[in-house]
């Protein structure tokens, strides 16, 4: 029978309940008694030198209060950026500025260029329009090829050439090309990974605060990891110490990291909040949306892999670009450099990989991490790459992911880039695969479409993804700034409720329902009896949050660290009441119990003693029952699957239908299976999202063009089918104590090319040799492929 | 400024407004009534839905003097008269049919106006009326089946009362 508490059970969410009666607090629905409203005035232009930015008549205009332009903050710090990546002859990556409100030039649309308060937000929109502005254009840098040459326009002066680094990793050069010289086979892709916008479905809101009798300052913000904003901003930006700092995120609506960073217009409330001693709200309206919040994806790659004459993979070589935008953003140069060249041997025994990448400065909205950062572009190069080796040898792309498998008994591995994968069996979540999705029955489907003159593809994808960000020693090595440890406190109550802070932020994870599990499950207390708070530096120590699949490895394995020095405190009062040694006293469902007697304490009973130390030994045992863990991880965690996808193409139109899609997933072990099911069906989406509609797409003179849900193209219901999902092979995490690896990103990461294999498949099976199409797969880009190809 | 008066979730309501003040704003900021969300500024999210005079509309797309002598409902008049969850609010939470909850109560009002039209809709004619309303965070795959749950367990009720 299914458990109905604790690890392993589905229990409902208790969140939902508020989200489902119109109780959820997000940023935008509080409201500071006195609050005044902020308007961005952003630059219309991708690149132009700001000649004069008068707000004379601006400050003059009704309701106005404050207004600020680059040059009257002058003395404020720029916007930090967390990974120092090293070019391949060791020198720093190119770093410039970027400030709050732009000085001197203007780098993308959207660039802030001034910020205007009022009493109300629509008289500081009104009072920006009085805002003269003399910006001369200036040619702008957009495509990265174009950018790199001889003679592009500059974005930064101090960036020579747009490149912010050339990084070189894995096998050294040399090495892998003398595999490539004297291997059976060859085989090369270009391809592009689309620049997506993350879109979660709360825009980004603001809100600064200031108590001059104290000097303390309160900013609310739409965040996945409040701690670090109050780092970043307090240390980097503003010089606030964190004790006179406070940064909380309450319901956040989605983040999908682009609510990782720490953006501008936090610092510009926080500011303004102080300058004019009233607290200042701006909330992001969707069009200025798609203009600030930080980007995603956006590489151009050439891939090659070498193989012998049995389909063995003997080396991989890739070149990238990878798009910076105007600025470099928190996570910016780590994505496609840690966080993509770690991932190249993929579930592979590739001896030989050298990864080289080259970061491009150009006049677009800066570009970070976005659902699975990095991980989704290393997993679409090699996952399309290595099914057109399969139809170019003739072999069955199943056969020869098979035949390169790291097979159980190889674990740990150590890739030729730089991890050592723990555990895995990637011959399991294949054989569940095929069994989820009936590839059996395919060829039968496929003669069925035919027969209504319908191409019918089949397509699978691998995936493996380094989650549990991340070992800090690691981190250090490899250029981060920050850490990646994970803090918890539980704090056990006299009359047994407990309550439990932990530095994880979540914005639909339903961490308040998981968390819960996992400490009731260890105390033997019902799930009630546990509550979760998140999100409020004020309460609970330094956190990291949410980013990268990281909150139940990192986050939940503080907490297991945190309740089991809760047991050991709780070991040793029950040890003193019951006149016993500590070593004689036994833990296990919820009740102390003298070995050996039938001497025994419920935890609810410890628990009122700790704070009623009438008799303690004060010497040796101290009241209270409250403790703190700070857990860095040891290593990344695994997790690894196998994705399908079925489509049927109408060579009349190009136009493709997502018929199905499966996801085999290794997670390790599961603590709420509901939840994970709801994880891999909601990235799935954003990945047949990115497949099939999603681009951000600039023209020539660096506007934005599907600048709003008119033109940027969002998943919808009818776009997604109902999506197969099974997590029950299970390899557990071997180096956390809850053997878990983390789910939030996989459905981004194997989607992708397994919908883009099943389209090619599709078009080969009607006869139409198409190499390659990129990604996003509209009607217009097959009908082309398929008709070029005849 | 002009004073505009309507029925929102069964109560009498009245407050100023400009000419331009949508009925999302009114809701939001002269009632409080925060669980109406902005999600984009082209109608296209659907955060924002509501029912007036029991058809669902997006509350960015009204002005709040359009609405003014309607009856309005919201999802924060939705729960059952003693406060337990109505049976699509039940359903949402049954089928985890939310996560970050921001477009939740788009999707509920939406799937309120749906299941008065058609009690025993089809997989297909739920997403096709959830053409309007954007979800990031779920697939729409547990969504489509809390409407469905939903669905069957109203007509389970409404077969029982009669």
């Amino acid at each position: 029978m299914p458990k109905d508490f604790g690890i392993g059970a589905s229990p409902k969410r208790r969140e939902d309940v508020r989200f489902l009666t119109g109780k959820g607090r997000y940023t935008d629905d509080i409201n500071v008694a006195g609050q005044a409203y902020a308007y961005v005035l952003r630059s219309t232009m991708a690149h132009a030198k700001i000649g004069k930015v008068d707000a004379t008549a601006a400050r003059s205009a009704p309701g106005v209060l404050d207004v600020m332009t680059g040059d009257d903050i002058a003395e404020v710090g720029t916007l930090p950026c967390g990974w120092q990546i090293h070019s391949r002859d060791g020198s720093p990556m190119a770093e410039p500025p970027h400030p709050i409100l732009a000085r001197g030039k203007v780098r993308h649309v959207g660039d802030p260029i001034a910020i205007v308060i009022a009493e109300t937000l629509a008289l500081a929109r009104d009072a920006a329009e009085r805002i003269e502005l003399d910006l001369e254009p200036l040619p702008a840098a957009v495509d990265m090829r174009k950018a790199l040459a001889d003679g592009a326009p500059t974005v930064h002066d101090d960036a020579p050439g747009n490149l912010c680094y050339d990084w070189t990793f894995g096998t050294p050069q040399e090495e892998t090309d003398a595999e490539f010289e004297k291997a059976a086979k060859v085989v090369e892709l270009e391809l592009v990974n689309n620049r997506l916008i993350a879109n979660p479905m709360e825009p980004r809101v603001a809100i600064g605060e200031y108590e001059s009798h104290s000097g303390m300052h309160t900013l609310h913000t739409t965040s996945q990891n409040p701690h670090v904003i109050r780092l970043l901003m307090g240390a980097f930006v503003l010089g606030i110490p964190e004790h006179k700092l406070r940064v909380v995120a309450p319901d956040v609506g989605g983040g999908f990291g682009t609510k990782i960073y720490h953006y501008a217009e936090e610092a510009l409330v926080t500011l303004a909040a102080k300058r004019l001693g009233r607290p200042v709200k701006w909330c992001s309206d969707r069009s200025e949306a798609f203009v600030s919040d930080a980007q995603g994806r956006d590489h151009v790659t050439k891939i090659e892999l070498a193989l012998d004459e049995g389909g063995k993979f003997l080396a991989l070589r890739t070149d990238t670009l990878a798009n910076m935008g105007a600025y470099l953003s928190v996570f910016a140069t780590a994505v496609p450099t840690y966080l993509h060249g770690t991932l190249m041997a993929g579930n592979y025994t590739t001896p030989k990989i050298t990864v080289n990448v080259r970061a491009v400065f150009t006049n677009t909205v800066p570009v970070d991490a976005y659902r699975g950062a990095g991980r989704p572009e290393a997993t679409f190069q090699l996952e399309r790459l290595i099914d057109k080796a399969a139809r170019e040898i003739g072999m069955d792309p199943v056969e020869l992911r098979r035949k390169n498998f790291v097979q159980p008994d190889q674990f740990p591995y150590a890739t030729p880039v730089a991890v050592e994968y723990d555990t895995g069996n990637y011959d399991a979540t294949m054989d569940k695969l095929l069994e989820i999705s009936d590839h059996a029955g395919f060829e039968a489907r496929r003669k069925e479409s035919a027969a209504n003159g319908r191409l019918r593809g089949f397509g699978i994808a691998c995936y493996i993804e380094a989650c549990g960000i991340a070992p800090s020693a690691l981190m250090g090595q490899l250029g981060a700034r920050a850490g990646g440890f994970e803090s918890a406190s539980v704090r056990v109550n006299a009359a047994g409720g407990i309550t439990v802070w932990t530095g994880s932020h979540s914005h639909g994870q339903g961490h308040e329902t998981s968390f819960a599990q996992v400490v009731a499950e260890m105390l033997g207390v019902p799930d009630e009896m546990v509550d979760i708070v998140h999100g409020d530096t004020a309460q609970g120590p330094m956190g990291m949050g949410t980013y990268g699949s990281r909150s139940l490895a990192v986050g939940g394995t503080a907490i297991v660290n945190a309740t089991n020095k809760v047991i050991e405190k709780a070991r040793k009062i029950a040890a003193h009441m019951m006149e016993a040694s500590a070593s004689d006293v036994e833990f296990a469902d919820g009740k102390f119990t003298v070995a050996g007697t039938d001497k025994s304490m419920a935890f609810g009973e410890i628990a009122l003693a700790a704070y009623v130390p009438h008799n303690f030994p004060f010497d040796e045992l101290e009241p209270g029952l409250e403790e703190q863990a700070f857990y860095d991880p040891s290593n990344f965690t695994f997790p690894a699957g196998a994705y399908a996808c079925e489509v049927e193409v109408d060579p009349e139109t190009g136009k493709t239908q997502v018929l199905g899609f499966w996801a085999a997933d290794d997670f390790g072990n599961v603590v709420n299976p509901m939840i994970v099911e709801g994880q891999v069906q909601g990235g799935v989406a954003q990945g047949i999202g990115q497949a099939m509609l999603e681009h951000a797409v600039y023209d020539d003179e660096g506007q934005l063009v599907s600048g709003s849900y008119m033109d940027y193209a969002m998943p919808r219901a009818d776009d997604i089918p109902m999506v197969g999902v099974d997590h029950s092979c299970m390899t557990p995490c071997t180096h956390n104590p809850l053997g878990v690896k983390g789910c939030g990103e996989a459905g981004a990461i194997g989607s992708p090319p397994a919908l883009v294999n099943a389209v090619i498949d599709a078009l080969h099976a009607g006869g139409h040799a198409v190499p390659h199409i990129d990604m996003p797969l509209t009607p217009q880009r097959v009908w082309s492929a398929l008709n070029a190809a005849g | 400024m002009a004073v505009v008066s309507m029925r929102v979730n069964g109560k009498a309501v009245a407050g100023e407004v400009e000419g331009r003040t949508l009925l999302v704003q009114f809701l939001r900021e002269n009632l409080g009534l925060t669980g109406t969300h902005v999600g984009c500024d082209t109608s296209q999210c659907g955060a924002c839905v509501v029912l007036m005079d029991g058809e669902s509309v997006k509350a960015c797309s009204v002005f709040a003097s359009e609405a003014a002598g309607t009856e309005v409902r919201t999802i924060e008049g939705m729960a059952n008269a003693d406060g337990s969850l109505s049976p699509i609010q039940q359903a949402f939470q049954d089928n985890h049919g939310l996560q970050c909850g921001f477009c939740t109560p788009g999707m509920v009002m939406t799937a309120a106006d749906l299941l008065q039209r058609n009690p025993d809709p089809s997989e297909h004619e739920i997403r096709e009326y959830l053409e309007g309303n954007l979800c990031r965070c779920t697939g729409y795959h547990n969504i489509v089946k809390s409407i469905q749950d939903a669905a069957q367990k109203m007509r389970a009720s409404a077969t029982a009362a009669e």
